[in-house]
């Protein structure tokens, strides 16, 4: 049997790992991909403490950010689409039409 | 339960404004059917109200009361000697407004007549309402299109106007809300239920000291309606850019909406602020009516000459009600409905101007009564009302007006009535310079003389005009009974307003002092 | 028939209705017949009721007829009521005798006006608003009246519109009225507060039974007497009726000399208890008139527009009647009123008639040696003028004569002395009037003369008909030295104006008195003569001589001008300097400014706002962390 305290650090580990992608990467998918994984980091630490303390609302948690992160996905991809279309580029710094 | 007269009274214009949204918009005879039909019954229905309006009872009848959001929301509309012909003067001039937009209005005519329809509905709504709630949503309301009334067919400068105009109402009706939610709150932690009702609060005594903050949220919404002194810049503005109908609307219906705002919540609410802020507020439509005289004089416009009329009539108006005895009520109420019908029309005649000349400045007209003689007739009639001529609605409301704030006031009687002069001077310097002398403009000879249909929008006003003023007793023996109960109600918890030392001339004296010759 | 009085405004008020609606469509010759018929209808009924009156004992005066509650609210209310006493029945029979002739004389004068029906209506409506005024039985309803008259003043002075001057005129005397008017409804509010009511009954009850306080009495007697200098014309708001004379000649006539600015000395003749009984706010009103009269008599003195001249003399006659109010011959005013209302709209017609005879011309300058060319209107101009001057025998004589000598047997010296010396000045100019006018030699313009005709019928019978009652007028006054009994007209009034105090004059001293007054008119008169008949070159060695006293009085003491620098000008640049600095600097200025604050804040926070998700992400980070670690430490 792993101990939870592994999932964990695991967790955390892959979360600062996005964290990092996120900012360190300048194209919308990479950074998108960044976000999945912040949020699988997140759906692991979830699952772990299910396992380890008996907390079913967890895993209804992870079910629900399971469906977010589709629909997220496949709406942030439509929108990374359509940018694309206007701008011909998906670096972020030259989407910055919202500054104010 | 009857038929519910009010509430069908309040929504029918708006049921017409939804049947509006399902008429192509290329029709405008259907459209302008339809609105006419819808306003024409509205307004009938309404005469019913007054037919059957018992002149003896005070509270207020054809009540209707419903739940509604609970919580002491409820849907409460009444009826009563204050509200009555406020709302009857809505109706009267809401198809009257309608007519004067026929070939005013040039496009976008189905959006139009819709907001005028709402706006009726918001207007009736505001008279009606005797929960507190249910008022806030119908003052509110009736801004929106009052909005676009303006910011979409108003003229050059129509963009600034509408947000003078929202900005200055916001800023009065918001603190206002705050100041209805404390006296939710207070109600409630009184007597442990919910309400929102008017009656109820009447019944309330409230702390003085809460009182001034109250009365302060409340009547700054009020003052910026009316409006009184310094809040009035709003007012000419909205007026100048606002097309014919909305003026109409506006300083007809709108404006009262401050006043009644006074009589029904902010005086009778809170009595003893009131006696505190009395001589502000006094001295503040003293101002506004010298004020507005003066600076309407100097006007180059038409339309803000008459919109700072307003402020000097509308500061009689409030003078009157701060006056607190019941012929300066009566009489204020009066002056509010004169003053619907003559600045109403004066507006309607600008329009029409306008329509020919397509400017309403005073130096572009001259000689116009020779060119348009009819025309010039009413003018003439709409002005000598708004001067205040016997015979005429003006001076019975005048006359009122003068005898209340005279009976509390000398010092402010005699101030008061320089508007006498002052109403005469700026009105007849304008005719003059628009009407009389040679023609200047070679334009004005290509004018048409006003046609049938604006002949037959005119004519009822002037014939409630010579009504008003020949036979007034048809409209105060209604009020009778309600102003009374309001003044007793307010003299019941504070004595107010004696602020000058009786003159000789009411003093008894004795029987050997005089010698008759 | 003793009520049907009230009948009197209402048939021209019908009138008027039917010529507003349907007058376009009439043909003129009804209009005329329809506005002068219904005219004299009401003169019939007027004299109907006169004589019912007669038959009535006083002790039942005045009838009151009450139709219905006009106005109530709370202790304000007021009745739509008339009264009919000897007061109301003099003014009733004058404004419509004098009236319907004048009716008549305009058919011929404004024969050729394109706004015939126009003009008729007005006068309709005039003559309605005037009898209300004078029948009214309550100060609510005479000031109804009272500005209706106003109103049909000002549309009548405006009627040729056109003419910037006529409608500046109209204007003015509508505005000036109204400075009157706001210390009326003054002196009519403390009268209903004092009182309780505002009918004239209760109101001479009150005065009676010493419920006002004397003090109070006055201040409401000066308060009414603002309103009476407004619509009479006296100091200081005389200055409308000069400029008055824009209107149409008959209109001058009907309201500028014989009715609507009579309505003054007939409102402080109602209110004479309340005068009396002040006694103080009598003397003002002696005083006023008498300055007003010497004043305006000057400033006729060198007038050179026929109809001006006419307009100051006017003035100066109101003056007159005031001294008799202010002195408490209230009759002696009111007969004066009487006896003007015939000589006074006389010459303004005779001079219209000139001025049709003219095409127009009021220039005096440009006339004289009218005689021979008009048969008609020369004598009955010079009856006129020989009853205004108040030579013996005449109307003006005997009105005149009882107003002076009373306010001398009331010890006034002073009103006295400035009463004649009006007097002299009266009858010299006057007579300069018609010299200038009618004798001497021809000036006229060569174009005038080729028109040159006398008037029709239609204008010469009404001023016959003038020229006879300014003759016989007066004989129902005749002084009270001839016999107590003489006086009818004093002894008609006496129920509703009690006699002044009798000033304790000997039978020598008022003979003497009225001696003094036929000196000084024919002293007037001669000096006229000589002036500009005998030796037509002193008027110039005087003005020559005084250029500065004749260049204040040619223009008129420059009151108008004084008027313009001291209260308009500054009211309206002063006006504009606030409207400016402070409706549109401070008021505005502080929303506007409050609206770019607002600005100038969002732009300052939007610089936050960079458009770069990576720098929304970090912030939200931080934000995150910072949460964390409140959290856990």
């Amino acid at each position: 049997m792993i101990p939870a305290s592994y999932f964990f650090f695991l967790s955390i580990i892959l979360f600062v790992l996005g964290i990092i992608a996120f900012f360190i990467k300048r194209d919308l998918i990479t950074q998108f991909m960044a976000v999945e994984i912040m949020l699988n980091a997140a759906n692991l630490a979830f699952i772990a403490l299910a396992k380890s303390h008996h907390f079913v609302d967890a895993q209804v948690i992870v079910f629900f950010i399971i469906t977010v992160a589709a629909a997220e996905a496949a709406i942030g991809l439509a929108i990374i689409l359509l940018i694309f279309r206007q701008k011909k580029s998906i670096k972020t710094e030259e989407i910055s039409s919202m500054k104010g | 339960m009857s038929f519910p007269i009010l509430s069908f009274v309040t929504f029918l214009p708006l049921l017409g404004a939804i049947l509006l949204m399902f008429i192509p918009k290329d029709k405008k005879g259907a459209l302008y059917t339809i609105s006419l039909a819808v306003a024409f019954i509205t307004f009938a229905v309404s005469l019913l109200l007054y037919f059957n309006f018992d002149a003896k009872t005070a509270d207020p009848q054809f009540v209707e009361k419903g739940a509604w959001l609970g919580y002491g929301i409820n849907y409460h509309l009444g009826i009563d000697g204050i509200s009555l012909f406020l709302v009857l003067l809505t109706t009267f001039l809401m198809p009257i407004a309608l007519l004067s937009s026929w070939s005013y209005i040039q496009e976008r005519i189905k959006e139009y007549l819709i907001f005028m329809l709402v706006l009726e509905t918001g207007i009736i709504g505001v008279f009606l309402a005797l929960n507190l709630f249910l008022f806030y949503v119908f003052w509110e309301a009736m801004l929106i299109p009052m909005y676009f009334l303006i910011g979409v067919w108003g003229g050059k400068r129509r963009i600034y106007a509408t947000f003078k105009f929202v900005l200055f109402t916001m800023l009065g009706s918001l603190l206002m809300l705050v100041a209805i939610f404390v006296l939710y709150s207070t109600y409630f932690k009184a007597t442990g239920t919910y309400s929102l009702d008017l009656f109820d609060y009447y019944q309330m005594g409230l702390n003085p000291g809460l009182q001034i903050w109250l009365f302060l949220a409340f009547s700054l919404a009020f003052a910026i309606k009316v409006p009184m002194f310094p809040f009035h810049t709003w007012l000419p503005d909205a007026h100048v850019e606002a097309p014919t109908a909305g003026s109409v609307i506006l300083a007809a219906v709108l404006l009262k909406m401050g006043a009644y705002g006074f009589l029904r919540f902010a005086i009778p609410l809170f009595p003893d602020a009131v006696t505190k802020f009395l001589p502000v507020l006094v001295i503040l439509s003293l101002i506004g009516i010298i004020y507005g005289g003066l600076m309407a004089l100097i006007q180059k416009d038409i339309k803000s000459l008459v919109a700072y009329s307003s402020v000097s009539h509308m500061g009689l108006v409030m003078l009157a009600v701060f006056s607190l005895n019941l012929e300066a009520t009566e009489g204020a109420i009066y002056q509010m409905l004169n003053h619907g019908l003559s600045t109403g029309m004066l507006f309607l005649i600008v329009g029409i101007l306008y329509e020919r000349a397509h400017t309403r400045l005073i130096k572009d007209f001259g000689g116009v009564s020779k060119q348009m003689p009819v025309f010039s007739a009413f003018f003439l009639i709409a002005m000598l009302s708004s001067v205040g001529l016997p015979g005429l609605n003006g001076f019975i409301g005048e006359i009122l007006c003068f005898f209340g704030i005279f009976s509390s006031s000398r010092l402010f009687a005699i101030l008061a009535i320089s508007t006498v002069i002052l109403a005469a001077a700026y009105l007849l310097w304008m005719f003059q310079r628009v009407m009389q002398g040679p023609i200047t403009n070679e334009k004005i000879l290509s004018y048409r003389d006003i046609n049938k249909r604006e002949i037959g929008y005119l004519v009822p006003i002037v014939v409630m005009m010579f009504w008003m003023g020949i036979y007034p007793q048809t409209f105060l023996r209604k009020m009778d009974a309600s102003v009374t109960q309001y003044i007793n109600r307010i003299k019941s918890k504070e004595k107010v307003f004696v602020l000058q030392p009786k003159s000789p001339a009411d003093k008894p004296v004795k029987a050997k002092e005089t010698k008759p010759r | 028939m003793k009520d049907i009085f009230w009948l009197i405004p209402f048939v021209p008020a019908l009138s008027t209705l039917i010529l507003v609606l349907f007058g376009r469509k009439l043909p003129k010759k009804v209009v005329s017949w329809q506005a002068c018929l219904s005219v004299f209808i009401s003169f019939i009924i007027a004299l109907i009721s006169f004589f019912s009156l007669l038959k009535t004992p006083p002790e039942s005066y005045p009838i009151v007829k009450n139709l219905f509650t006009w106005i109530s609210a709370g202790s304000f209310s007021a009745n739509l009521s008339f009264q009919f006493d000897p007061l109301s029945a003099v003014m009733a029979l004058v404004v419509t005798g004098v009236g319907f002739l004048i009716h008549v004389y305009s058919v011929g004068y404004m024969a050729h006006d394109k706004s015939y029906t126009r003009y008729f209506t007005y006068l309709n409506l005039f003559t309605f608003a005037m009898l209300i005024l004078v029948l009214a039985s309550n100060m609510i309803l005479m000031f109804v009246g009272w500005e209706g008259v106003g109103l049909c003043s000002y549309l009548l002075i405006g009627f040729w519109f056109e003419k910037h001057s006529a409608a500046n005129a109209g204007k003015k005397a509508f505005i000036v009225n109204r400075i009157g008017d706001a210390g009326f409804i003054l002196g009519i509010l403390f009268i209903f507060l004092a009182v309780g009511s505002s009918e004239f009954t209760a109101v001479n009850q009150a005065v009676l039974g010493g419920l006002i306080a004397r003090g109070g009495a006055t201040l409401i007697a000066i308060l009414l007497f603002i309103g009476a200098t407004g619509k009479s014309a006296q100091l200081p708001l005389y200055i409308w009726l000069p400029d008055a004379m824009e209107g149409p000649t008959p209109v001058s006539a009907l309201i500028h000399a014989a009715t609507m600015v009579t309505a003054g000395v007939y409102m402080v003749a109602r209110m004479n208890l309340l005068f009396t009984f002040s006694g103080t706010a009598g003397n003002i009103v002696a005083l006023v008139g008498a300055l007003t009269a010497i004043f305006a008599a000057t400033m006729a003195l060198t007038q050179n527009d026929i109809k001006r001249v006419l307009a100051y003399s006017t003035i100066s006659q109101l003056g007159y009647m005031f001294i008799g109010c202010g002195v408490g011959a209230y009759a002696a005013g009111i007969f004066h009123l009487y006896t003007h209302a015939f000589f006074k709209s006389l010459l303004f017609l005779a001079a219209g008639s000139v001025m049709h005879a003219l095409s127009g011309e009021l220039d005096m300058r440009k006339m004289g040696g009218l005689r021979k060319y008009l048969p008609w209107t020369y004598p009955t101009f010079l009856i006129g003028a020989i009853a205004i001057a108040g030579v013996p025998f005449l109307s003006g004589f005997f009105s005149k004569d009882a107003i002076l000598t009373q306010a001398y047997a009331q010890g006034q010296y002073f009103v006295w002395a400035l009463g004649l010396m009006g007097a002299i000045l009266t009858a010299f100019y006057m007579f300069r009037l018609i010299f200038l006018t009618f004798h001497g030699k021809e000036r006229l313009e060569p174009e005038a003369k080729k028109h040159l005709h006398e008037s029709p019928k239609v204008m010469t019978i009404p001023l016959a008909i003038l020229a006879f009652f300014s003759i016989v007028a007066g004989y129902i006054g005749l002084p009270v030295v001839l016999g107590k009994k003489v006086n009818i007209f004093q002894n008609f009034l006496e129920p509703v104006i009690p006699p002044a105090s009798e000033g304790h004059l000997s039978m020598g001293m008022e003979w003497t008195l009225i001696l003094i007054s036929v000196v000084v008119a024919l002293l007037g008169i001669y000096i006229a003569y000589v002036f500009y008949l005998k030796r037509p070159g002193i008027p110039h060695s005087i003005v020559r001589r005084i250029p500065g006293v004749y260049k204040l009085l040619y223009n008129k003491y420059y009151v108008d001008e004084a008027y313009n620098a001291v209260i308009v000008n500054p009211l309206i640049k002063g006006s504009e300097i606030i409207y400016e600095n402070f409706d549109l600097a401070v008021i505005d200025g502080a929303l506007n400014g409050s609206a770019s604050a607002t600005g100038f804040f969002g732009r300052a926070l939007s610089a936050l706002q960079t458009g770069y998700v990576k720098d929304y992400v970090l912030v939200f980070l931080l934000g995150a962390v910072i949460i964390v670690g409140i959290l856990l430490f």
